[in-house]
């Protein structure tokens, strides 16, 4: 496990930051499957025209990118004491709080708390932080049972599969795909169910109206959680998210240490970046605020767990910090040209997409989500599209450099990256090694069809195994200037 | 060292020493486990930069921005002025076809129409609720901008679990709780903001399946909203 300032970060083997295989295998593969692709690419093109029609509504959306991220660089800047803030106006309310150091103690903490209420089953809102910790693994090796009741992370939970998106976790799955899964796992559908996306939801909404009503223990994850009120925030469309926060008897919240926001009046920036980035919605269906326990109204044990799993070590890094920013909208991904083409499995983590590059490594230390960084064409829509400003392309960059770094530091002997750029630097120090060069570059022009290069030789082939090279110029630029200028002084 | 002491010297170190160090030493360990610096009291101006925190609609505007944006979402949206509200409640509650409907205690409802009866919520379960055909309640405050009710548990409200189970929301909007922007319902709401929230903007809805919004999953599938105008 790597350390930055001596910080852990998130252990190996719990929970799903790190993929079994490197980006640009992983990408091959989802990029030869053709019904990903389209899935991937009507759904982002819909989702993008949305987004930009209701941000072009607000006359003030610049202003509230920045008041979003002035906000939380604040908040980062004294995170312990809005973090003890928290904890103490929640325990005031009657909630109890925890804190877990990594994945493995949240799932722990989670688990005890299940059996202390006597449940062997429980209900969840969509959340990607028990995502993260791999908490539904953890439960159902302690026999208890975990239901997802968001629509898509149902789908993803009965086609035993792995979530792809943040907002949608089911993007990579069509109607007709759907409906299979539903007619396959739940038992109890009527076998004459449509496709039509109204009959499949539907049929989720039969399938958990009983478990709904019958809860005793709800899990959540949180939006944000406002440090001066103590009160936690849910943002979902579906209802789900209510049934669960409202019904059960016992609540349980995991939430990432990042997601503390000040004050009650900084609700009001987000709840207006958040549901038009995410869903090009000018406001979600239902968003939940609660703080502690209300007598007579909802859950009457509230418990937070607080968790770190390398959020710490990213909050070292001054530059890398800014990922801790981020507010889960999926804005990113939707304009990512990177993402929407693979799809979000080959990121191999929880979080995909421009943000999950940045924001995986850091959690998992560079070294095991070492390809991350490089799965970006390094656009920029990334950055524009961000509500909080989170500049992307500059962490990657960032990103990339740790990498270098931590290689060099590892194995001591040069890479042939850095022989190549030790050499490059040494022919271009000089005017006539660097013409010489230039003339020697030309004959490269053989390899080339119709002015592109599709293969090199060995080293430089690991260019060319993703990308063609243009074929060198007939004439280098300095014999252009030569023959253009023969006649004049 | 407790989990919460190591996590807040943790963050201690991270904000403290920055990235000044070399990644590879154990600087957590020696970190002060002094606290940052407490924040602002008067929170710096640069963290209320120029977003709009106040709408500049007139009366009727709003109105009819609030309807426009209600509609847009899926909700069903009638007008009334002072004394036709028994009778904008009446006809919505007879062309939903609902016979039983929950009334939250401090509602002050004018006589239903015969037939339709108003049930208490004395503790109903959730089992209870389901079999109901609807639920009538006021709000706490309305965002013009966005279309949104937001609910905080008042009397005339009752607790979250009403507005959910039952299929079918009537909610009755006063112009006067009507506001233009999120920023100015936060501000109406700062007093209550321990109360239990929540904020509707049409009824319940998905887009999971492609993108594809399909209006009505687990909460009520039907939003209607009788807006009072005064007389």
């Amino acid at each position: 496990m790597s350390t930055f300032l001596g910080l852990p970060t998130a252990p190996r083997g719990v929970g799903h930051l790190r993929g079994s295989e490197p980006f640009p295998v992983a990408a091959r593969r989802a990029l030869a499957d053709s019904q990903l692709r389209r899935n991937l690419a009507v759904a982002t093109t819909t989702i993008r025209a949305k987004r930009a029609a209701v941000v072009a509504e607000l006359p003030d959306w610049e202003e509230l990118r920045e008041a979003g991220q002035a906000i939380k660089a604040e908040t980062m800047r004294h995170l312990d004491r809005y973090l003890e803030r928290l904890e103490a106006q929640v325990e005031a309310r009657g909630g109890t709080v925890h804190w877990a150091r990594d994945a493995a103690e949240a799932n722990a903490i989670v688990t005890d708390l299940i059996r202390a209420d006597g449940s062997t089953e429980a209900v969840k809102v969509k959340s990607l932080v028990t995502d993260e910790t791999g908490l539904n693994d953890a439960l159902a090796a302690a026999g208890i049972t975990a239901y997802e009741t968001d629509l898509a992370e149902l789908i993803v939970q009965l086609g035993q599969d792995r979530p792809s998106h943040i907002l949608v976790p089911a993007i990579h799955r069509n109607r007709a795909e759907i409906r299979e899964i539903f007619l396959r796992e739940m038992g109890d559908v009527d076998p004459a169910l449509t496709d039509s996306p109204a009959a499949l939801a539907e049929a989720a909404r039969l399938h958990l109206r009983r478990k709904f009503l019958s809860a005793k223990v709800g899990i959540s994850g949180a939006n944000f959680a406002i440090a001066e009120t103590g009160t936690l925030c849910v943002v979902e469309s579906e209802g789900n998210g209510r049934m669960c926060l409202t019904l059960p008897r016992t609540l349980i919240t995991v939430m990432g240490i990042e997601k503390v926001i000040p004050s009650w009046r900084d609700l009001g920036v987000f709840l207006q970046l958040l549901p038009r980035s995410s869903t090009g919605e000018r406001m979600n269906p239902y968003t939940s605020l609660w703080t502690g326990v209300t007598p007579g109204d909802g859950p009457q044990r509230f418990h937070l767990v607080l968790l770190d799993n390398g959020r710490t070590a990213a909050l070292a890094d001054e530059t890398g910090r800014q990922a801790l920013h981020c507010i889960r909208c999926s804005a990113c991904l939707n304009v990512c040209p990177v993402y929407e083409r693979t799809g979000g499995h080959a990121y191999g983590s929880v979080y995909p997409g421009p943000i999950g590059a940045v924001l995986s490594p850091q959690l998992t230390g560079v070294e095991d989500n070492a390809s991350l960084p490089y799965a970006s064409t390094l656009c920029g829509a990334c950055y524009d599209a961000c509500p909080v400003k989170i500049d992307i392309p500059s962490l990657l960059v960032h990103l990339r450099a740790r990498h270098v770094d931590e290689v060099r530091r590892a194995r001591r002997l040069p890479s042939a990256e850095a022989i190549t750029m030790a050499a490059a630097a040494w022919v271009m120090a000089d005017p006539r090694r660097y013409a010489a060069a230039q003339r020697a570059g030309k004959s490269g022009r053989a390899l080339s069809r119709g002015g592109r290069i599709r293969a090199l030789p060995p080293p430089l082939s690991a260019w060319t195994r993703a990308r063609d090279a243009p074929a060198p110029p007939a004439m280098t630029f300095r014999e252009w200037w030569r023959a253009e200028h023969r006649d004049r002084p | 060292m407790t989990p919460r002491d190591e996590v807040l010297t943790r963050i201690r170190a991270a904000i403290g020493l920055g990235a000044a160090g070399p990644p590879g030493g154990d600087r957590a360990a020696d970190a002060s486990r002094q606290a940052s610096p407490a924040p602002d009291p008067e929170r710096p101006e640069e963290l209320v930069p120029g977003y709009r925190i106040r709408g500049d609609l007139d009366r009727a505007r709003l109105l009819d921005l609030l309807e426009a944006r209600l509609i847009d979402y899926g909700a069903t949206v009638r007008r009334a002025a002072g004394p036709g509200l028994a009778a904008a409640i009446g006809t919505a509650l007879t062309q939903r076809g609902a016979r039983r409907v929950v009334v939250p205690s401090g509602l002050d409802l004018p006589a239903l129409p015969p037939g339709i009866e108003a049930v208490p919520d004395d503790g109903l379960t959730p089992e209870d609720l389901d079999a109901l055909d609807g639920v009538i309640t006021g709000a706490a405050v309305v965002i013009a901008e966005t279309g949104t009710i937001v609910l905080d548990g008042s009397p005339d409200q009752g607790r979250r679990a009403i507005t959910l189970v039952p299929d079918y929301h009537l909610c009755i909007v006063h112009a006067a709780q009507v506001v233009e922007l999120v920023p100015e319902a936060i501000a109406r709401l700062a007093p209550s903001a321990g109360r239990p929230l929540t904020w509707i903007s049409g009824p319940s809805a998905t887009s999971d399946i492609e993108l594809s919004r399909v209006e009505g999953v687990h909460g009520p599938r039907t939003l209607e909203v009788i807006l009072v105008e005064p007389p």
